[in-house]
């Protein structure tokens, strides 16, 4: 069931290529939105079925490299279905909002139907060499993403630094994962297996050494300060299905590989750095919203907010290895709040980055300061950005909120200072917004000069439909939580377990 | 004493196909020539063959007074080989077909193979020195196969190099000879603990000196630019692949057979060498414009990262398998690259590739899967390759050099994606169609299958890695 939902796109993929150009440019992207529909509703069929509290379910184990100790494992628990349901649910708005797309279409849709197979198998991967595998191929995938549909030859050089950047950060989990490999009796790189053994107990400086070449990869990937310089260009370059992916799902990967492989396998060294995982959360925090706050760009300050919002996830895990001070209850709860926070931020930035892509494909720019008024001209545009924007600054009755909360609950007792320090992020955020939001919006009408005289459009229907959709689960998240902390509690119960071992 | 020939099929085959191809050669008339490289083919295919029959029946032994081993090193190594042959045999087909001296360039790239195959079993240090003529000297007239200005450079920088380091090599055998009493590995493995220090410490960097020749790892690597960018391209790929099987793994069997129990330091050596050898491969790969060029020095780059399993050779079980897929994995992406280089003869800078995507998409994917396969990309083949040699030296006790051929691995990424990035470019000034003519089928058959080789050696690695494990025989 899982390698069919995960594997789907990709055997569209290849039916695409296979058969001869002879379709519509519309026609490919219909059968790209008809195959992100089907692989959702798959997933919701999964989501019925999952009983919360049996841990790892959906198992299937095939011997794939043995003599590598190296197997075909996937599984899903608590942590990584609301991460596989919303990998579904962003590919198929990003579908929806591509029907304009005309450029080169055939392989546009294969790199993304590619790149769904690639994150959906992330994140349900239980295997570490299985893991990896996908974290490179999103690497390269969203490579070609940005350097065959981004913004020209500055496209092309942001791409190069991307890739650049997260391969490094790749190649250090990769060293990481030949210690835990190494370490383990016998050789393996299966996840449930090591995470029983926890093979790292007790040693010390090489514990801490193979920590520090995981988190280094996974930081690189959230991204969290000081490793996050690749995010704004990539993203301000980046086309705005690219970006809105690159966002939604890409960055969970390394947020993902925290609560899953960090945590669970090195616990002990986890517990003892934990100090240094809260202060780079609380420190992305902050600086994610002040330089937001100073940026000109509209795409650019959002893919700030990203590196903000990040960083609470950061700050949750950290304190969730800190064992002093607090008790169990309140640690899962920061880990809830965490994996929340993912989802949520995937559904909002996800929602944001599509609607920038709107404002650049009017007025082919992103400037902040080129628009003025825009609520007289583009009412529907002017009120969903609104909302969105409300939505990422954590208002109550929006997903963000519960997660937020969530983390700054469980944080608070172990950890109160970096938290303290965290929650003015939520009043620089509401600022930088509200800003952005008061100078393009309101006052006097203005449009830059490159739109023609008859002036701006308002959303067209293949816009409005995902981004209210993907709001609209932001929403629902936000007063009816619980159907999704149901699933994701137990699983956060469970790592709390591990890392305390 | 076991005089058995059956177990030497696969060298065999080679010397004496080459033998009547030289015979049956000078008669056929030049248009009929073809028939040699059928000859050819099916010798390598025969080798194979014998070489399945031999790992299906479980015939490991040594031949000849132990001279020679038939292991498993030998036989992954003999298939390694002779698959790469095939697939150079694939790719040379245009370059060659007609030639008047088509015969000749079938016989020596036969010779040249058996040479390789003897250095991959050769247990004896003698037996050594012979395989590295055998496969050294018809390699030198292969270089300078098109009789032109630069293919004759690099002959001559070839067998320069290829002479002066044989010299080293002869004498670094008379020096362990001296310090052993012996040549046979198995018998240097005794006696060489006693020995006096200096003679075997010399003695052992002779030998290795000759087989880095080999390799084309650093000090020794000057030729390999030359010869690369100078020789006809299915050469090229041809001393960029091959002779590095031979020479690692006869390095690796001296190194795990005959040394192990001295006081010389040579994994720290060969981790140094190793060290050295990725970093400068890289450095110089940086800013290349030439295709060819900027292949070579991937090569010795990659030649670093396999020295590691050598400098690991006795301290880990993962060394034997981690060399062993890695040069399989390695030669099937080498070559695949190469094959898309010969296929396109037209094209010879980096920027000639732009739009090659638009124009010829199957030839892009190839060069894709190649490049980002011997970055070391998942699911390729060399990523698995690299995924256990970079375990092994971690296993060894070489964190640092596995941190540094991490820091490599990043690097080349760079010059790597030099020559992707213009693929998909489209720009008004796209070179003109001629840049993009191709050389033929054989070539682009030959760049599929290779390509598609490294693909599988990844994704089907379980089926190829239990093939690598088994003990060396003394």
């Amino acid at each position: 069931m899982l390698s069919v939902i995960t594997f789907l796109p990709l055997l569209v993929c290849a039916i695409l290529l296979l058969l001869p150009r002879a379709l519509s440019a519309r026609a490919y992207i219909q059968v790209w939105i008809a195959t992100a529909a089907v692989d959702l509703a798959l997933v919701v069929a999964l989501w019925t079925g999952f009983d919360p509290g049996e841990g790892m379910q959906y198992q299937q184990r095939v011997r794939w490299i043995p003599g590598a100790g190296v197997g075909y494992h996937v599984g899903v628990d608590g942590l990584s279905l609301p991460l596989v349901a919303l990998t579904c649910l962003l590919f198929l708005a990003v579908a929806v909002y591509s029907l304009k797309e005309r450029q080169r279409v055939r392989s546009y849709v294969c790199l993304f139907l590619f790149l769904q197979t690639v994150s959906l198998g992330l994140f349900v991967a239980q295997d570490l060499i299985l893991f990896f595998v996908f974290f490179d191929l999103s690497i390269v995938g969203m490579f070609f993403v940005i350097a065959g549909w981004g913004h020209g030859e500055r496209g092309r050089a942001a791409a190069l630094k991307f890739f650049l950047y997260t391969f490094i950060g790749s190649l250090a989990l990769l060293l990481g994962f030949i210690g835990l490999y190494l370490a383990a009796e016998p050789h393996t790189f299966d996840l449930v297996d090591l995470t029983r053994a926890n093979p790292l107990a007790g040693r010390g400086a090489y514990a801490g050494l193979v920590l520090l070449a995981i988190g280094v990869g996974l930081a690189i990937k959230t991204p969290t300060v000081p490793f996050h310089t690749w995010l704004p260009p990539a993203h301000t370059d980046a086309p705005a299905a690219g970006s809105a992916i690159l966002a939604g799902i890409l960055l969970k990967m390394g947020a993902y590989g925290f609560v899953r492989i960090a945590m669970p396998l090195l616990p002990g060294s986890w517990r003892q750095y934990a100090l240094v995982i809260v202060v780079v959360g609380a420190v992305s925090v902050v600086y994610g919203a002040l330089v937001a706050l100073a940026q000109t760009d509209f795409k650019r300050m959002i893919a700030y907010t990203s590196v903000n919002h990040m960083g609470y996830v950061v700050l949750a895990v950290g304190a969730a290895g800190t064992l002093a001070g607090t008790d169990a209850q309140a640690r899962s709860l920061a880990v809830t709040g965490a994996v929340t926070q993912m989802v949520s931020h995937g559904l909002i930035t996800g929602a944001l980055f599509l609607l920038s892509g709107v404002l650049y494909d009017r007025g082919r720019t992103y400037a902040i300061d080129a628009y003025s008024g825009l609520a007289a001209h583009t009412p529907r545009f002017a009120g969903v950005t609104a909302v969105a924007a409300f939505a990422s600054l954590g208002i109550p009755g929006f997903s963000g909120f519960i997660a937020e909360f969530q983390i700054f609950t469980g944080s608070l007792a172990s950890r109160t200072v970096a938290t303290a320090i965290a929650l003015t992020g939520i009043l620089l955020t509401a600022a930088l917004f509200l800003r952005a939001l008061r100078s393009m919006f309101l006052g006097v009408p203005r449009l830059p000069q490159s739109i023609p005289t008859g002036g701006i459009s308002d959303l067209e229907r293949t816009e409005t439909v995902p981004t209210v959709t993907l709001l609209a689960v932001a929403l629902v998240i936000g007063v009816v939580p619980r159907w999704l902390l149901d699933v994701i509690e137990p699983a956060s119960r469970t790592v709390i377990e591990l890392v305390a071992r | 004493m076991n005089e058995n020939l059956a177990a030497l099929v696969p060298e065999l085959a080679l010397v004496g196909t080459a033998v009547i191809g030289l015979l049956a050669g000078s008669w056929l008339p030049r248009r009929r020539q073809w028939i040699i490289a059928v000859l050819a083919a099916a010798a390598c295919a025969a080798g194979l063959v014998a070489t399945g029959v031999t790992m299906a029946t479980d015939r490991e032994q040594t031949v000849f007074a132990h001279a020679f081993a038939v292991d498993t090193a030998t036989d992954f190594g003999r298939l390694t080989v002779l698959g790469a042959l095939l697939l150079i045999a694939g790719m040379s087909v245009e370059t060659v077909r007609g030639h008047k001296r088509e015969t000749e360039y079938w016989v020596l790239l036969l010779l040249t193979g058996a040479g390789t195959l003897a250095l991959i079993g050769a247990n004896d240090l003698l037996t050594l020195f012979a395989a590295y003529l055998l496969a050294s000297i018809p390699a030198y007239a292969l270089a300078a196969y098109a009789k032109d200005e630069r293919g004759t450079e690099a002959a001559l920088k070839y067998y320069l190099m290829g002479a002066l380091l044989g010299t080293t090599m002869l004498a670094g055998t008379a020096l362990l000879y001296a310090a052993g009493h012996a040549t046979l590995y198995r018998e240097l493995n005794t006696a060489l603990p006693t020995a006096a220090y200096g003679l075997v410490a010399v003695g052992l960097v002779g030998v290795l000196a000759g087989l880095l020749f080999k390799a084309g790892a650093v000090p020794a690597h000057f030729w390999v630019p030359d010869v690369t960018d100078g020789a006809p391209t299915p050469v090229a790929a041809y001393v960029t692949t091959l002779p590095k099987i031979g020479g690692l793994i006869a390095g690796f069997r001296l190194l795990h057979q005959a040394v192990p129990g001295t006081d010389v330091n040579w994994p720290l050596l060969l981790g140094v060498v190793a060290a050295v050898t990725m970093t400068l491969g890289n450095l110089a790969a940086f800013f290349q414009s030439s295709v060819k060029r900027l292949l070579a020095y991937s090569t010795i780059s990659q030649v670093g990262y396999l020295l590691m399993a050598l400098a690991v050779a006795t301290r880990t079980d993962l060394a034997q398998r981690s060399l062993l897929f890695y040069l399989a994995a390695y030669a099937a992406t080498n070559l695949a690259a190469f094959a898309v280089v010969t296929e396109l003869p037209h094209a010879r800078t980096l920027d000639d590739y732009r739009g090659l995507a638009r124009r010829r998409p199957g030839l892009a994917a190839v060069l894709v899967v190649c490049l980002l396969g011997l970055v070391g990309t998942p699911p390729t083949g060399v990523f698995l390759g690299k995924l256990e040699i970079f375990s092994a030296a971690v296993d060894g006790g070489f964190t640092w050099l596995a941190a540094l051929a991490v820091a490599n691995t990043v690097a080349s990424l760079f010059y790597y994606l030099r020559w992707l990035a213009p693929l998909f470019r489209l720009t008004p000034a796209e070179p003109s169609a001629t840049a993009f003519a191709v050389s033929g089928r054989w070539s682009a058959a030959t760049a599929y299958t290779a390509g598609a080789a490294s693909l599988l050696l990844g994704v089907a690695g379980g089926a190829v890695l239990p093939l690598t494990t088994g003990p060396l025989l003394p």
